[in-house]
Protein backbone atom coordinates (compact mmCIF):
# COMPACT_ATOMS: atom_id res chain seq x y z
CA UNK A 1 0.00 0.00 0.00
CA UNK A 2 1.33 3.14 -0.78
CA UNK A 3 -0.17 6.53 0.63
CA UNK A 4 -0.98 7.88 -2.88
CA UNK A 5 -3.44 5.49 -3.62
CA UNK A 6 -7.14 6.57 -3.34
CA UNK A 7 -8.52 5.87 0.12
CA UNK A 8 -11.88 4.21 0.07
CA UNK A 9 -13.99 4.22 3.75
CA UNK A 10 -11.22 3.12 5.71
CA UNK A 11 -7.50 3.29 4.70
CA UNK A 12 -6.18 0.23 4.88
CA UNK A 13 -3.65 1.98 6.95
CA UNK A 14 -5.50 3.28 9.67
CA UNK A 15 -7.01 -0.30 10.06
CA UNK A 16 -3.40 -2.03 10.35
CA UNK A 17 -2.96 0.85 12.67
CA UNK A 18 -5.99 -0.03 15.25
CA UNK A 19 -5.66 -4.09 14.77
CA UNK A 20 -1.91 -3.99 15.30
CA UNK A 21 -2.19 -1.90 18.20
CA UNK A 22 -5.28 -3.46 19.48
CA UNK A 23 -2.87 -6.68 19.29
CA UNK A 24 0.00 -4.88 20.87
CA UNK A 25 -1.95 -3.62 24.21
CA UNK A 26 -3.50 -7.31 24.56
CA UNK A 27 -0.19 -8.27 24.62
CA UNK A 28 1.37 -5.82 26.71
CA UNK A 29 -1.65 -7.02 29.50
CA UNK A 30 -1.21 -10.91 28.79
CA UNK A 31 3.15 -10.83 29.32
CA UNK A 32 2.92 -9.00 32.02
CA UNK A 33 -0.15 -11.35 33.64
CA UNK A 34 2.42 -14.20 32.35
CA UNK A 35 5.61 -13.13 33.69
CA UNK A 36 4.29 -11.87 37.11
CA UNK A 37 2.85 -15.77 37.82
CA UNK A 38 5.88 -16.63 36.14
CA UNK A 39 8.06 -14.81 38.60
CA UNK A 40 6.05 -15.70 41.55
CA UNK A 41 5.58 -19.29 40.64
CA UNK A 42 9.53 -19.91 40.01
CA UNK A 43 10.22 -17.87 43.19
CA UNK A 44 8.35 -20.35 45.03
CA UNK A 45 10.04 -23.24 43.49
CA UNK A 46 13.54 -22.27 43.35
CA UNK A 47 12.78 -21.88 47.34
CA UNK A 48 10.92 -25.74 47.18
CA UNK A 49 7.74 -23.22 47.81
CA UNK A 50 4.41 -24.22 45.86
CA UNK A 51 4.29 -20.07 45.00
CA UNK A 52 0.63 -18.74 44.32
CA UNK A 53 -1.90 -21.77 45.16
CA UNK A 54 -5.10 -20.43 46.00
CA UNK A 55 -6.44 -18.36 43.58
CA UNK A 56 -7.54 -20.41 40.31
CA UNK A 57 -5.82 -24.16 40.19
CA UNK A 58 -2.40 -23.41 41.24
CA UNK A 59 -2.17 -20.06 41.33
CA UNK A 60 -3.38 -18.98 37.67
CA UNK A 61 -5.88 -16.38 38.63
CA UNK A 62 -4.06 -14.78 40.97
CA UNK A 63 -2.38 -12.17 39.09
CA UNK A 64 -5.73 -11.49 37.07
CA UNK A 65 -7.36 -10.77 40.45
CA UNK A 66 -4.09 -8.79 41.83
CA UNK A 67 -5.15 -6.24 38.51
CA UNK A 68 -8.54 -6.12 38.97
CA UNK A 69 -7.95 -5.02 42.85
CA UNK A 70 -4.54 -2.37 41.29
CA UNK A 71 -7.64 -1.12 38.95
CA UNK A 72 -10.47 -0.26 41.23
CA UNK A 73 -7.60 1.09 44.10
CA UNK A 74 -7.44 4.96 44.87
CA UNK A 75 -4.66 6.96 42.99
CA UNK A 76 -3.41 8.94 46.16
CA UNK A 77 -1.18 11.81 45.18
CA UNK A 78 1.22 13.30 48.31
CA UNK A 79 0.41 16.37 49.53
CA UNK A 80 3.44 18.48 48.84
CA UNK A 81 4.36 16.04 45.45
CA UNK A 82 4.16 18.00 42.16
CA UNK A 83 1.09 16.92 41.14
CA UNK A 84 1.21 17.17 36.87
CA UNK A 85 4.70 15.28 37.21
CA UNK A 86 3.52 13.06 39.63
CA UNK A 87 0.49 12.20 37.31
CA UNK A 88 2.49 12.06 34.68
CA UNK A 89 5.43 9.58 35.34
CA UNK A 90 3.30 6.36 34.98
CA UNK A 91 1.94 7.59 31.40
CA UNK A 92 5.40 8.51 30.59
CA UNK A 93 6.68 5.36 31.49
CA UNK A 94 4.28 3.64 29.77
CA UNK A 95 4.11 5.13 26.63
CA UNK A 96 7.15 3.37 24.94
CA UNK A 97 5.72 0.16 25.44
CA UNK A 98 3.22 0.62 23.02
CA UNK A 99 5.78 2.40 20.37
CA UNK A 100 8.83 -0.37 20.82
CA UNK A 101 6.83 -3.29 19.52
CA UNK A 102 6.32 -0.99 16.24
CA UNK A 103 9.94 -2.67 15.49
CA UNK A 104 9.53 -6.21 17.21
CA UNK A 105 10.07 -8.63 14.26
CA UNK A 106 8.16 -11.62 15.88
CA UNK A 107 8.20 -13.59 12.92
CA UNK A 108 9.96 -13.19 9.01
CA UNK A 109 5.75 -11.46 8.24
CA UNK A 110 4.71 -10.76 11.43
CA UNK A 111 5.83 -7.00 12.20
CA UNK A 112 3.99 -4.08 12.51
CA UNK A 113 6.70 -1.95 10.50
CA UNK A 114 10.48 -2.65 9.53
CA UNK A 115 11.95 0.76 9.95
CA UNK A 116 15.45 0.94 8.88
CA UNK A 117 16.67 2.20 12.01
CA UNK A 118 15.23 -0.47 13.93
CA UNK A 119 17.48 -1.16 16.52
CA UNK A 120 18.55 2.40 17.38
CA UNK A 121 14.66 3.04 17.51
CA UNK A 122 13.77 0.67 20.43
CA UNK A 123 16.82 1.11 22.18
CA UNK A 124 16.49 5.22 21.92
CA UNK A 125 12.45 4.29 23.05
CA UNK A 126 12.85 1.89 25.84
CA UNK A 127 15.39 4.75 27.56
CA UNK A 128 12.74 6.73 27.90
CA UNK A 129 11.68 4.44 31.13
CA UNK A 130 14.84 6.15 32.75
CA UNK A 131 13.27 9.51 32.36
CA UNK A 132 9.92 8.16 33.36
CA UNK A 133 11.59 7.12 36.72
CA UNK A 134 13.23 10.34 37.50
CA UNK A 135 10.18 12.20 36.84
CA UNK A 136 8.43 9.90 39.46
CA UNK A 137 11.01 10.27 41.82
CA UNK A 138 11.46 14.10 41.56
CA UNK A 139 7.62 14.70 41.67
CA UNK A 140 6.81 12.61 44.42
CA UNK A 141 8.34 14.73 47.02
CA UNK A 142 9.59 11.57 48.97
CA UNK A 143 13.08 11.14 49.97
CA UNK A 144 13.35 7.48 48.92
CA UNK A 145 11.42 7.56 45.25
CA UNK A 146 14.10 10.95 44.76
CA UNK A 147 16.88 8.49 46.07
CA UNK A 148 15.94 5.95 44.03
CA UNK A 149 15.07 8.56 40.95
CA UNK A 150 18.94 9.11 41.20
CA UNK A 151 20.38 5.47 41.63
CA UNK A 152 18.41 4.49 38.42
CA UNK A 153 19.71 7.31 36.19
CA UNK A 154 23.80 6.57 37.51
CA UNK A 155 22.56 2.90 36.32
CA UNK A 156 21.04 3.54 33.48
CA UNK A 157 24.17 6.08 31.65
CA UNK A 158 26.74 3.55 32.82
CA UNK A 159 25.15 0.60 31.57
CA UNK A 160 23.78 2.09 28.53
CA UNK A 161 27.28 2.40 27.40
CA UNK A 162 27.93 -1.24 27.14
CA UNK A 163 24.86 -2.11 26.08
CA UNK A 164 24.62 -0.12 22.83
CA UNK A 165 28.99 -1.05 22.26
CA UNK A 166 28.10 -4.79 22.09
CA UNK A 167 25.24 -4.43 19.82
CA UNK A 168 27.22 -2.56 17.72
CA UNK A 169 29.76 -5.02 17.34
CA UNK A 170 27.01 -7.08 15.78
CA UNK A 171 25.61 -4.14 13.52
CA UNK A 172 29.06 -3.65 12.34
CA UNK A 173 29.16 -7.42 11.39
CA UNK A 174 25.48 -6.92 9.53
CA UNK A 175 25.70 -3.60 8.30
CA UNK A 176 22.35 -3.09 9.31
CA UNK A 177 20.14 -1.76 11.84
CA UNK A 178 16.67 -3.10 10.69
CA UNK A 179 15.37 -5.55 13.25
CA UNK A 180 14.59 -7.77 10.11
CA UNK A 181 17.88 -7.31 8.74
CA UNK A 182 19.60 -8.46 11.87
CA UNK A 183 18.04 -11.52 11.64
CA UNK A 184 18.57 -12.44 8.11
CA UNK A 185 21.90 -11.57 8.34
CA UNK A 186 22.30 -14.74 10.55
CA UNK A 187 22.13 -17.58 8.72
CA UNK A 188 22.84 -20.40 10.55
CA UNK A 189 25.63 -19.69 12.77
CA UNK A 190 23.95 -17.28 15.80
CA UNK A 191 25.55 -14.17 16.91
CA UNK A 192 25.91 -15.55 20.14
CA UNK A 193 28.07 -17.94 19.06
CA UNK A 194 30.12 -15.51 16.62
CA UNK A 195 29.83 -12.92 19.26
CA UNK A 196 29.75 -14.54 22.70
CA UNK A 197 31.32 -12.04 24.73
CA UNK A 198 28.84 -9.51 23.05
CA UNK A 199 25.58 -11.65 24.36
CA UNK A 200 27.29 -11.69 27.66
CA UNK A 201 27.84 -7.79 27.69
CA UNK A 202 24.38 -6.89 25.99
CA UNK A 203 22.43 -9.43 28.76
CA UNK A 204 24.34 -8.20 31.46
CA UNK A 205 23.52 -4.63 30.80
CA UNK A 206 20.11 -5.14 29.72
CA UNK A 207 19.42 -6.90 32.96
CA UNK A 208 20.69 -3.39 34.88
CA UNK A 209 18.57 -1.59 32.15
CA UNK A 210 15.54 -3.41 33.70
CA UNK A 211 16.49 -2.64 37.58
CA UNK A 212 15.83 -6.11 37.85
CA UNK A 213 18.04 -8.03 40.89
CA UNK A 214 21.05 -7.89 41.05
CA UNK A 215 20.66 -4.43 40.28
CA UNK A 216 17.51 -3.35 41.35
CA UNK A 217 19.46 -0.84 43.38
CA UNK A 218 16.53 2.07 42.26
CA UNK A 219 13.88 0.05 44.07
CA UNK A 220 16.20 -1.84 46.99
CA UNK A 221 13.58 -2.57 49.27
CA UNK A 222 15.43 -3.15 52.20
CA UNK A 223 16.85 0.61 51.64
CA UNK A 224 14.75 2.57 49.82
CA UNK A 225 11.02 0.98 50.79
CA UNK A 226 9.72 0.53 47.18
CA UNK A 227 12.34 3.20 45.54
CA UNK A 228 10.75 5.77 42.81
CA UNK A 229 7.61 4.09 42.96
CA UNK A 230 7.02 4.27 46.80
CA UNK A 231 4.39 6.97 46.48
CA UNK A 232 2.33 5.23 43.57
CA UNK A 233 -0.54 3.47 44.30
CA UNK A 234 -3.51 1.82 42.13
CA UNK A 235 -3.30 2.19 38.36
CA UNK A 236 -0.24 4.75 38.79
CA UNK A 237 1.52 2.00 39.85
CA UNK A 238 0.69 -0.56 37.63
CA UNK A 239 2.02 1.22 34.90
CA UNK A 240 4.97 0.61 36.60
CA UNK A 241 4.75 -2.63 36.94
CA UNK A 242 3.40 -3.58 33.39
CA UNK A 243 6.12 -1.33 32.23
CA UNK A 244 8.96 -3.28 34.26
CA UNK A 245 7.56 -6.51 32.88
CA UNK A 246 7.03 -5.51 29.15
CA UNK A 247 10.97 -3.65 29.70
CA UNK A 248 12.15 -7.19 30.57
CA UNK A 249 10.43 -8.30 26.88
CA UNK A 250 11.98 -5.66 24.93
CA UNK A 251 15.63 -7.01 26.47
CA UNK A 252 14.98 -10.46 25.88
CA UNK A 253 13.65 -10.06 22.36
CA UNK A 254 16.93 -7.53 21.00
CA UNK A 255 18.40 -10.23 22.54
CA UNK A 256 17.05 -12.95 20.65
CA UNK A 257 16.60 -10.62 17.41
CA UNK A 258 20.49 -9.65 17.53
CA UNK A 259 21.91 -12.72 18.92
CA UNK A 260 19.97 -15.72 19.14
CA UNK A 261 18.73 -16.27 15.23
CA UNK A 262 15.35 -14.47 15.59
CA UNK A 263 12.38 -16.23 14.60
CA UNK A 264 14.81 -19.16 13.07
CA UNK A 265 14.31 -22.39 14.11
CA UNK A 266 13.79 -26.18 12.98
CA UNK A 267 10.88 -25.69 10.12
CA UNK A 268 7.12 -25.66 10.64
CA UNK A 269 4.33 -25.26 8.21
CA UNK A 270 4.15 -21.43 6.59
CA UNK A 271 7.30 -20.56 8.42
CA UNK A 272 6.97 -17.05 7.72
CA UNK A 273 4.16 -16.66 10.38
CA UNK A 274 4.82 -19.42 12.96
CA UNK A 275 8.36 -18.28 13.17
CA UNK A 276 6.52 -16.81 16.19
CA UNK A 277 6.76 -20.08 18.02
CA UNK A 278 10.83 -20.15 17.86
CA UNK A 279 10.94 -16.73 18.92
CA UNK A 280 8.56 -16.83 21.72
CA UNK A 281 10.61 -19.77 22.72
CA UNK A 282 13.58 -17.90 22.85
CA UNK A 283 12.30 -14.44 24.48
CA UNK A 284 10.72 -17.45 26.78
CA UNK A 285 13.56 -18.63 27.32
CA UNK A 286 15.71 -15.82 28.04
CA UNK A 287 13.29 -14.34 30.68
CA UNK A 288 13.57 -17.59 32.30
CA UNK A 289 17.28 -17.04 32.81
CA UNK A 290 16.53 -13.53 34.03
CA UNK A 291 14.01 -14.61 36.64
CA UNK A 292 16.42 -17.68 38.19
CA UNK A 293 19.07 -14.75 38.11
CA UNK A 294 17.21 -12.69 40.14
CA UNK A 295 16.21 -15.28 42.76
CA UNK A 296 19.95 -16.65 42.95
CA UNK A 297 21.98 -13.66 43.76
CA UNK A 298 21.93 -10.59 46.23
CA UNK A 299 21.67 -6.82 45.34
CA UNK A 300 24.87 -4.92 44.57
CA UNK A 301 26.39 -2.42 46.41
CA UNK A 302 26.29 0.81 44.54
CA UNK A 303 29.98 0.79 44.16
CA UNK A 304 30.20 -2.31 42.66
CA UNK A 305 27.06 -1.98 40.20
CA UNK A 306 29.47 1.05 39.09
CA UNK A 307 32.95 -0.33 39.16
CA UNK A 308 31.57 -3.91 37.27
CA UNK A 309 30.25 -1.56 34.54
CA UNK A 310 33.29 0.82 34.18
CA UNK A 311 36.17 -1.45 34.89
CA UNK A 312 35.16 -4.83 32.95
CA UNK A 313 31.80 -3.91 31.11
CA UNK A 314 32.85 -1.50 29.09
CA UNK A 315 36.65 -1.85 28.46
CA UNK A 316 35.25 -4.99 27.46
CA UNK A 317 32.70 -4.18 25.45
CA UNK A 318 35.22 -1.64 23.35
CA UNK A 319 38.13 -4.47 23.06
CA UNK A 320 35.30 -6.13 21.67
CA UNK A 321 33.96 -3.82 18.96
CA UNK A 322 37.70 -3.36 17.83
CA UNK A 323 38.30 -7.07 17.29
CA UNK A 324 35.09 -7.18 15.71
CA UNK A 325 35.76 -3.65 13.18
CA UNK A 326 39.41 -5.33 12.10
CA UNK A 327 38.05 -8.68 11.14
CA UNK A 328 35.30 -6.78 9.22
CA UNK A 329 37.75 -5.04 7.54
CA UNK A 330 40.21 -8.41 6.80
CA UNK B 1 46.54 -6.89 35.97
CA UNK B 2 46.78 -10.03 37.02
CA UNK B 3 44.60 -9.22 39.77
CA UNK B 4 41.82 -8.14 37.53
CA UNK B 5 41.76 -10.89 35.65
CA UNK B 6 41.80 -13.18 38.57
CA UNK B 7 39.15 -11.23 40.09
CA UNK B 8 36.95 -12.01 36.98
CA UNK B 9 37.70 -15.62 36.98
CA UNK B 10 37.02 -16.22 40.55
CA UNK B 11 33.99 -13.99 40.26
CA UNK B 12 32.15 -15.60 37.45
CA UNK B 13 32.87 -18.74 38.45
CA UNK B 14 31.07 -18.16 41.70
CA UNK B 15 28.55 -16.73 40.30
CA UNK B 16 27.86 -20.00 37.99
CA UNK B 17 28.18 -22.46 41.10
CA UNK B 18 25.22 -20.09 42.57
CA UNK B 19 23.06 -20.16 39.61
CA UNK B 20 23.85 -24.34 40.21
CA UNK B 21 22.62 -24.41 43.38
CA UNK B 22 19.32 -22.52 43.05
CA UNK B 23 18.97 -24.94 39.23
CA UNK B 24 19.15 -27.58 41.61
CA UNK B 25 16.37 -26.76 44.36
CA UNK B 26 14.37 -25.87 41.61
CA UNK B 27 14.38 -29.60 40.40
CA UNK B 28 13.74 -30.72 44.18
CA UNK B 29 10.42 -31.33 45.36
CA UNK B 30 8.03 -28.50 47.23
CA UNK B 31 8.68 -29.02 50.72
CA UNK B 32 5.80 -26.22 52.07
CA UNK B 33 2.58 -28.13 53.68
CA UNK B 34 -0.72 -27.01 52.33
CA UNK B 35 -1.45 -26.74 56.17
CA UNK B 36 -5.98 -26.69 56.13
CA UNK B 37 -6.06 -29.23 53.45
CA UNK B 38 -2.83 -31.23 55.03
CA UNK B 39 -1.55 -32.12 57.97
CA UNK B 40 1.57 -33.60 59.44
CA UNK B 41 1.92 -35.74 62.43
CA UNK B 42 3.29 -33.20 65.24
CA UNK B 43 6.18 -33.71 67.59
CA UNK B 44 6.04 -35.64 70.45
CA UNK B 45 7.50 -32.84 72.71
CA UNK B 46 4.59 -31.05 71.48
CA UNK B 47 3.58 -29.28 75.03
CA UNK B 48 -0.84 -28.54 74.50
CA UNK B 49 -3.03 -27.69 77.81
CA UNK B 50 -2.25 -30.71 80.10
CA UNK B 51 -4.61 -33.72 80.43
CA UNK B 52 -5.20 -36.11 82.88
CA UNK B 53 -4.01 -39.57 82.08
CA UNK B 54 -5.80 -43.26 81.86
CA UNK B 55 -4.62 -45.57 83.71
CA UNK B 56 -4.73 -48.62 81.37
CA UNK B 57 -5.08 -51.08 84.77
CA UNK B 58 -8.09 -49.21 86.58
CA UNK B 59 -9.84 -47.42 83.43
CA UNK B 60 -9.69 -43.91 85.43
CA UNK B 61 -7.18 -41.16 86.40
CA UNK B 62 -4.50 -41.91 88.61
CA UNK B 63 -5.16 -38.29 90.94
CA UNK B 64 -5.09 -38.89 94.72
CA UNK B 65 -5.87 -35.66 95.48
CA UNK B 66 -2.65 -33.78 96.92
CA UNK B 67 -3.11 -31.12 95.63
CA UNK B 68 0.70 -30.70 94.70
CA UNK B 69 -0.14 -29.19 91.14
CA UNK B 70 -2.43 -26.55 92.73
CA UNK B 71 0.49 -25.53 95.26
CA UNK B 72 2.96 -25.77 92.19
CA UNK B 73 1.09 -23.30 89.66
CA UNK B 74 2.64 -20.37 89.68
CA UNK B 75 0.15 -18.82 87.68
CA UNK B 76 -2.60 -20.18 90.02
CA UNK B 77 -4.52 -21.96 86.93
CA UNK B 78 -5.60 -25.18 88.35
CA UNK B 79 -8.47 -25.32 91.09
CA UNK B 80 -7.92 -29.39 92.13
CA UNK B 81 -11.42 -30.30 94.44
CA UNK B 82 -11.71 -33.69 96.15
CA UNK B 83 -14.06 -35.36 99.13
CA UNK B 84 -13.39 -38.31 101.61
CA UNK B 85 -15.79 -41.24 100.82
CA UNK B 86 -16.94 -44.02 102.83
CA UNK B 87 -14.88 -47.22 102.35
CA UNK B 88 -12.35 -45.46 99.96
CA UNK B 89 -8.74 -44.99 101.12
CA UNK B 90 -7.55 -41.25 100.62
CA UNK B 91 -8.96 -38.82 99.13
CA UNK B 92 -11.40 -38.99 96.01
CA UNK B 93 -11.05 -36.65 92.52
CA UNK B 94 -14.82 -34.71 92.17
CA UNK B 95 -13.12 -31.52 89.77
CA UNK B 96 -10.27 -31.08 88.39
CA UNK B 97 -10.40 -27.24 86.87
CA UNK B 98 -8.03 -25.91 84.04
CA UNK B 99 -7.87 -22.01 83.49
CA UNK B 100 -5.93 -22.14 79.97
CA UNK B 101 -6.36 -18.66 79.35
CA UNK B 102 -3.95 -18.35 82.49
CA UNK B 103 -1.71 -21.28 81.68
CA UNK B 104 1.75 -20.23 80.74
CA UNK B 105 2.87 -24.57 79.75
CA UNK B 106 5.66 -24.39 82.33
CA UNK B 107 4.50 -27.86 82.84
CA UNK B 108 5.42 -27.27 86.50
CA UNK B 109 2.22 -29.16 87.23
CA UNK B 110 3.35 -32.37 85.33
CA UNK B 111 7.15 -32.59 86.98
CA UNK B 112 5.90 -32.28 90.67
CA UNK B 113 3.07 -34.80 89.97
CA UNK B 114 3.65 -37.81 92.76
CA UNK B 115 1.35 -40.37 90.49
CA UNK B 116 1.99 -38.99 87.00
CA UNK B 117 -1.02 -38.46 86.62
CA UNK B 118 -0.98 -35.68 84.18
CA UNK B 119 0.15 -35.33 80.62
CA UNK B 120 0.27 -32.79 77.66
CA UNK B 121 -2.60 -33.07 75.44
CA UNK B 122 -2.25 -33.00 71.40
CA UNK B 123 -4.22 -30.66 70.57
CA UNK B 124 -3.09 -27.51 68.47
CA UNK B 125 -6.02 -25.77 66.80
CA UNK B 126 -7.76 -24.11 69.42
CA UNK B 127 -9.98 -21.18 68.68
CA UNK B 128 -12.83 -19.36 70.38
CA UNK B 129 -15.56 -17.37 71.09
CA UNK B 130 -15.36 -16.65 75.27
CA UNK B 131 -12.48 -17.53 77.37
CA UNK B 132 -15.39 -19.86 79.18
CA UNK B 133 -14.21 -22.40 76.12
CA UNK B 134 -11.07 -22.24 77.96
CA UNK B 135 -12.13 -22.96 81.54
CA UNK B 136 -11.72 -26.75 81.00
CA UNK B 137 -12.94 -29.39 83.27
CA UNK B 138 -10.47 -31.99 82.74
CA UNK B 139 -12.02 -35.04 84.91
CA UNK B 140 -15.28 -34.56 82.44
CA UNK B 141 -12.99 -34.24 79.66
CA UNK B 142 -11.83 -37.79 81.08
CA UNK B 143 -14.85 -39.18 81.10
CA UNK B 144 -15.95 -37.90 77.78
CA UNK B 145 -13.00 -39.67 76.06
CA UNK B 146 -13.86 -42.68 77.98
Amino acid sequence: MTATEPAGFLPPELIRLAVTSLIVMGFVFFNSILLGYLERKLAGWFQRRPGPMEVGPQGLLQLIVDGVKLVGKQIIIPREAAKPLFLLAPLLAFMPVGIAFIVVPFSNRLQVRDLDVGLLFIVAIMSFNVMAILIAGWGSNNKYSLFGAIRAVAQNIAYEIPMLLSLLAVVLMANTLSMRGLVLAQGRLWNMIVQPVAFLIYFIAGLAETHRAPFDLPEAESELTAGFHTEFSGMAFSFFFLAEYTHMFFVASIAVVVFLGGWSGPPLPWIDYTGIVWFMLKVYALLFIMIWIRWTYPRVRFDQLLNFCWQYLIPFALVNLLVTAVVVKL
Amino acid sequence: MREYFSLLYTGAKSLLVGLGVTFRALLQPVVTVQYPRQRIDITPNFRGHTELVRDPETGSHRCIVCMMCEKDCPSGCITVKGETREGVKGKVLTAYQLDFTKCSLCGACVEVCPTSALCYSREYALAGFTAGEFRYDLLARLEETG
